[in-house]
Parts: structure tokens; C-alpha cells; sequence
């Protein structure tokens, strides 16, 4: 199991995650995936891509850094992923080859709910 | 967020897809992407604050929408049924802006004071032929999105303020992304300034949806759509069902067969309307879906089996949901109060209050209407049963005070309306020295019927209470609505108190 923030690099890179609330966004540091937060948790985590803390859209993605051997399932648009709680939940808007997870636990995907369209 | 942030999904994920028809036109979402963001070079190029669109659905719609939000400008679909008077207030309201607007009146609103007035046609061809240039909109959540006039059918029209955080919340919170199949086809025929027109395109641009535009609704224009564009759904207001139910029983068997889907809303259903559409389109589903211009559309939702369940049971609870708007969407929280202030108990009358990511409740020059705890005020009188189906009844405005207890024009219209003679119906309150408000009704017979005015009144008195009963009734031909259905109850209540009071 791959730990966020395990080294001292990763750990510079952590700074660099935004506080989170609905709305916020967050890109990978080692693929192309993007992310919103549709559900923020009320404790501080740190979100992971590819095992690697994910970062601030606008910050540059560190050179040296590679995807996790067990966190290469990937993402794919439009999907969300979800804590084991059900506390976080994650909009996929760019999919890449990394896969989430916070706290070393892998989020799940969410089933699709049926809504009748109504508008 | 941003509802570009939907449409960029979008783009991405199916560019090449069919996102928008008008007539012979027509968009892909990489069409519409690339035409929003050099839309969008151009009015930040003109310094103008907002984009209005004066015009019928066409496909400077879309582009309109998605270009204010590139742009980081309110959008503003403006209602072009207005008087000259009327539409000079609410643009003095949005100016300074660029206005978007037909060609017939480009050239009389040019003196537009500090606004830059293009035609539909230079709008769009230039949007088309632009470079959209590096995706740079802000993903501020408080940014206002949309500016959109309610009806104002009780006053003076006021522009809710419907924020990005508000319209995505909604298409997250009851969309998900690309769920559409290849082959399906949305037809709209409400127009730009109506919040469902709004939604319609943020639900089906994510969903990837096409959607077909009709401009201007007739029931023959709209059947004879929907065949040729094999549609596959479609969004009506309830004088839009009457009529399309109508067109479709003069046919006989009517064949719509791509039809899946009907969602109705933005005014009261009469349960004969919905009803009959049922039995004429067996294999369609039907849903229900009550909203406001305040809470970024659809807040509560009938859906295709509470319709069926509804239809086909012989329990009278069950039954009378078919005039029921469903239960609210799981992101949104619903509480019937009293006059008190507290909740009520099921089955008792009190308003409607929403809670949720969608609700805007925020009027611009007037502030926000959200309570402390977040919950909207929505002025509808309702009720809720024990399984949360909520019965909207009408404004709170439009109830009858009458020797200080408080009547329903709902209720009265819905009895008077299953009377066989009786097509449709308005019940309002005119000034009483005695009662302080009478009930007065205007009827509207069915083709080849007659009644008397006695008889109807008896079939109030021996289905509710006496109170109920109108006190005067006056036969109409046709009764006054919007174009989006809903009914000008001030035009009728003034009509009819001024026969009460014999001056015609």
C-alpha cells in the first residue's frame, strides 16, 4: 500500500494542495487526470493521484515523480470516486492514467444513480 | 465551477456528437466549445458587462449561455413578448451590455445607451469563424451565471440571480455525465427566458443529449418535429400537453414512436390532461417536475412510475398523486410551514420552503431571500403526504381570504374542472363588503357544451364546503396565459371584479 506524503519530496508537494471545499479542483503531479470535489470531507485529508498528492490546478507538476505500481488503474470522465465513509466525493473532469485514493485507501467508483431527465 | 467546466466535458468526451439543431442548423459540442470561446474574445473585447439575448430559440442560444460564461459575464435571455415599455425598463435594468437580438430589431434598439446591439445571424457566424483561444475562464462559484426576469405575474418582473455554484450543483446533483445514448434527441420548445429552456441545455450538453429547438410552439408544429427528428424527449409546459393531447387524439392512433419520455412542469396539470396523454402514449413515460426560476429549475420530481403506480391504483391515496409534484430530488430538502413559522404535520396546507446546493433565492437590487438557516421562501401554498409527495396549490398571493378563512383557487379548480361541460377554469377572489373576498370563477366550456351557471355552483357546494362555493360565475372563451403557460390571474381576478360591481 502506497502512503501520501511518504517522502521528503512528496511531502514538499503536499504544500501545495489548496484547502479543500466543494467546488475545488485539483490536478494530478504524475498523470493527466483533473478532479472537482462535488463532497467536501469536514477533517483535513490529502487527496492522492497515482500515489502521489494531488495539487493546486495551477501549481506545476514536479519533474522526477511517476505513478505508483498499485495506482495505475485510472480515471475516466465524468465518473465520481468515493471515500469508504461516503464524506468525499471526487468528479473525474479530466480522466488520466493514475487512480484516487486518500489515506493510502483507494476511493471507489459510484454507481450511476437513475434520475428521469426533467427539464 | 463554471458551467463551461460541463461543456469542456463534454467536448472532450464526445466532440463530435450532435449537441444542437435548429431548422437546417446545426452545432457539435466541439462546435459549440470553440464558437463559445471566441464569443466569449469578443464581448470581453467589448468591455460590456452582461450578454442579453432578445430572440426566440435559435442557435445563438447556446452559444450566448456558454460565451457569458466563458467570459465571466451574467447571461441575460430577455422575454421578446414584451411591450416597448415593459422591455426598456428591464434593458435599463442589464445595460451596459451587448444584446443579441433578431434581425428586425437590431436596427431599432442600435441607440441602445452604451450597449452593442448585433443581430443573431453576425453573432453567430462571427462565434463560428473565431478562434477560442486558451480555455481561461475563472472558476469562481459565486460568479453570477444567469439573470433571469421571473414571470412576474403577481408584479413587477424581478431578475433572480442564478449562480455557477447553483446551476452545476443542479446538473450534478440530477445528471450524470454522458448517460444520453447516441440516438437520443431532446425537443425545447420553451422559450430562452423560461429557467427549463436554461436547464434543459446545461442537463443535456453534460448528459450528451441533442437538443432539437422549436422556436415557436404550435401542438402541429411539434408533433410534426418530433417525427422528423425521431425525438426522443421532450420538456412541455401544461397548455403545451392540452394541446399537443389534442392534435394527437384528432389523429386517432397517433404514432410518435421514438417518444420515450415526457417531463412536464412550469404550471398546474390538470389530471385529465395528464391523464389522457397516458393513454394516448402507452409506451412514453411521464414525469413531473415542479421548480423555479429561483431555484435553478427542478427541485421535486413525479416520476414515470409514480405516474403509473398513480394511474392504476385503486387507492385514493395513491391515485391523487397523479396531481401530485413528486418528492424532492435527493440533494434538495423540502418543509410545508405554517403561519407560525414551524413545520407542519402531513397533510396540512402551509408554504413551501427549499433547502438545497441549487437555490439561489437572490433577486438582483433586492438581495437574498434565504432565511438564516439557508431555507427559500418559494410563496407556493402546499401540502406534503405521509410518503413526501409534495401537492402545490398555487401562489400564496392568489389565495382567497374569505370572512378569515383561507381557500385554494386550486382546489375549487380542480372540482369545477372535472365537471364534463367545464375545458378550463379560474378561480379568484374579488372584493366582498361581506366577506371581505368572494369567491368569483371564470369558465371556459367544453366544445358543444352548456351549463348553467347554478348547476356548476351546485357541483362545487356538494363536492367541497359551502365557503367554496362561487358566488359568481361568468362563462369566457378563452381564459389569458403567458406564453409559458402560466395564467394572468390578475387580468381575470380585474375582469371579474369589475362586473361584480356592474360597470363593464
Amino acid at each position: 500500500m502506497i502512503r501520501c506524503a511518504a517522502s521528503a519530496q512528496e511531502c514538499e508537494v503536499s504544500a501545495l494542495m489548496p484547502v479543500l471545499k466543494t467546488g475545488s479542483r485539483l490536478r494530478s503531479a504524475v498523470c493527466a487526470t483533473e478532479v472537482m470535489l462535488v463532497k467536501a470531507p469536514a477533517t483535513e485529508v490529502e487527496i492522492c493521484c497515482g500515489g502521489v498528492p494531488m495539487l493546486d490546478p495551477a501549481a506545476t507538476k514536479p519533474s522526477g515523480l511517476a505513478i505508483a505500481a498499485d495506482a495505475r488503474s485510472g480515471t475516466a470522465l465524468g465518473k465520481r470516486y468515493v471515500s469508504a465513509s461516503g464524506d468525499l466525493e471526487l468528479l473525474c473532469t479530466k480522466p488520466g492514467e493514475g487512480s484516487l485514493s486518500v489515506a493510502g485507501v483507494p476511493l471507489v467508483l459510484k454507481e450511476a444513480k437513475a434520475l428521469p431527465s426533467s427539464d | 465551477m463554471n458551467l463551461m467546466m460541463l461543456l469542456e466535458m463534454a467536448a472532450s468526451g464526445f466532440g463530435d456528437r450532435e449537441a444542437f439543431r435548429n431548422e437546417g442548423a446545426s452545432l457539435s459540442y466541439a462546435d459549440l466549445f470553440r464558437a463559445a470561446g471566441a464569443a466569449a474574445r469578443e464581448v470581453r473585447g467589448s468591455g460590456r458587462e452582461r450578454l442579453a439575448l432578445l430572440d426566440t430559440s435559435s442557435l445563438a442560444l447556446p452559444v450566448g449561455l456558454f460565451a457569458s460564461a466563458w467570459a465571466g459575464v451574467p447571461f441575460v435571455p430577455l422575454n421578446y413578448r414584451l411591450t416597448g415599455s415593459e422591455l426598456s425598463r428591464l434593458l435599463a435594468e442589464v445595460a451596459p451590455c451587448q444584446l443579441v437580438t433578431d434581425p428586425e430589431r437590431a436596427g431599432a434598439l442600435s441607440k441602445l445607451d452604451g450597449s452593442r446591439v448585433l443581430s443573431r445571424d453576425a453573432f453567430l457566424s462571427s462565434a463560428r469563424a473565431g478562434d477560442p483561444g486558451e480555455s481561461d475562464w475563472e472558476m469562481d462559484p459565486d460568479a453570477t451565471a444567469v439573470l433571469l426576469f421571473t414571470s412576474g405575474t403577481t408584479g413587477a418582473p424581478k431578475a433572480a440571480v442564478l449562480r455557477h455554484k447553483h446551476l452545476v450543483s443542479y446538473i450534478l446533483g440530477s445528471v450524470e455525465f454522458g448517460s444520453a445514448g447516441e440516438d437520443d434527441a431532446t425537443l425545447v420548445s420553451v422559450p430562452p427566458y423560461h429557467v427549463a429552456g436554461i436547464a434543459a441545455m446545461a442537463s443535456s450538453v453534460y448528459a450528451g443529449r441533442r437538443i432539437v429547438q422549436l422556436p415557436s410552439f404550435s401542438a402541429e408544429a411539434w408533433v410534426a418535429l418530433a417525427r422528423k427528428e425521431r425525438v426522443t424527449s421532450a420538456f412541455v409546459v401544461p397548455t403545451m400537453l392540452v394541446r399537443i393531447v389534442e392534435a394527437l387524439a384528432r389523429e386517432g392512433s397517433p404514432q410518435l414512436p421514438d417518444l420515450r419520455a415526457i417531463s412536464y412542469g412550469g404550471g398546474r396539470m390538470p389530471q385529465e390532461v395528464i391523464a389522457r396523454a397516458m393513454e394516448l402514449l402507452p409506451d412514453c413515460d411521464f414525469t413531473n417536475a415542479y421548480g423555479l426560476t429561483e431555484t435553478s429549475s427542478t427541485i421535486t420530481v413525479l416520476d414515470p412510475e409514480d405516474h403509473r403506480a398513480a394511474a392504476s391504483s385503486a387507492d385514493a391515496k395513491i391515485r391523487r398523486r397523479l396531481g401530485s409534484v413528486g418528492r424532492a430530488l435527493p440533494s434538495v430538502e423540502l418543509q410545508v410551514r405554517g403561519e407560525g413559522g414551524a413545520p407542519v404535520e402531513p397533510e396540512e396546507r402551509g408554504e413551501v420552503f427549499v433547502r438545497g446546493e441549487q437555490v439561489s433565492g437572490e433577486y438582483l437590487g433586492h438581495g437574498s431571500r434565504l432565511d438564516a438557516d439557508g431555507w427559500f421562501p418559494t410563496r407556493d401554498a402546499g401540502w406534503l403526504d405521509r410518503d413526501g409527495y409534495l401537492f402545490v396549490e398555487g401562489r400564496i398571493d392568489d389565495v382567497i381570504v374569505r370572512g378569515g378563512e383561507n381557500l385554494s383557487p386550486g382546489e375549487i379548480e380542480d372540482v369545477l374542472r372535472q365537471h364534463p361541460a367545464v375545458a378550463d377554469c379560474a378561480v379568484v377572489g374579488i372584493p366582498s363588503e361581506q366577506w371581505g373576498e368572494a369567491v368569483a370563477a371564470a369558465v371556459v366550456l367544453a366544445p358543444g357544451q352548456r351549463a348553467e351557471t347554478a348547476e356548476l355552483a351546485e357541483w362545487v357546494r356538494s363536492r367541497l364546503r359551502s365557503s367554496r362555493t362561487p358566488e359568481q360565475i361568468e362563462f369566457r372563451a378563452e381564459l389569458p396565459y403567458t406564453e409559458t403557460g402560466k395564467l394572468l390571474r390578475r387580468q381575470v381576478r380585474a375582469e371579474l371584479a369589475r362586473f361584480a360591481r356592474g360597470t363593464p
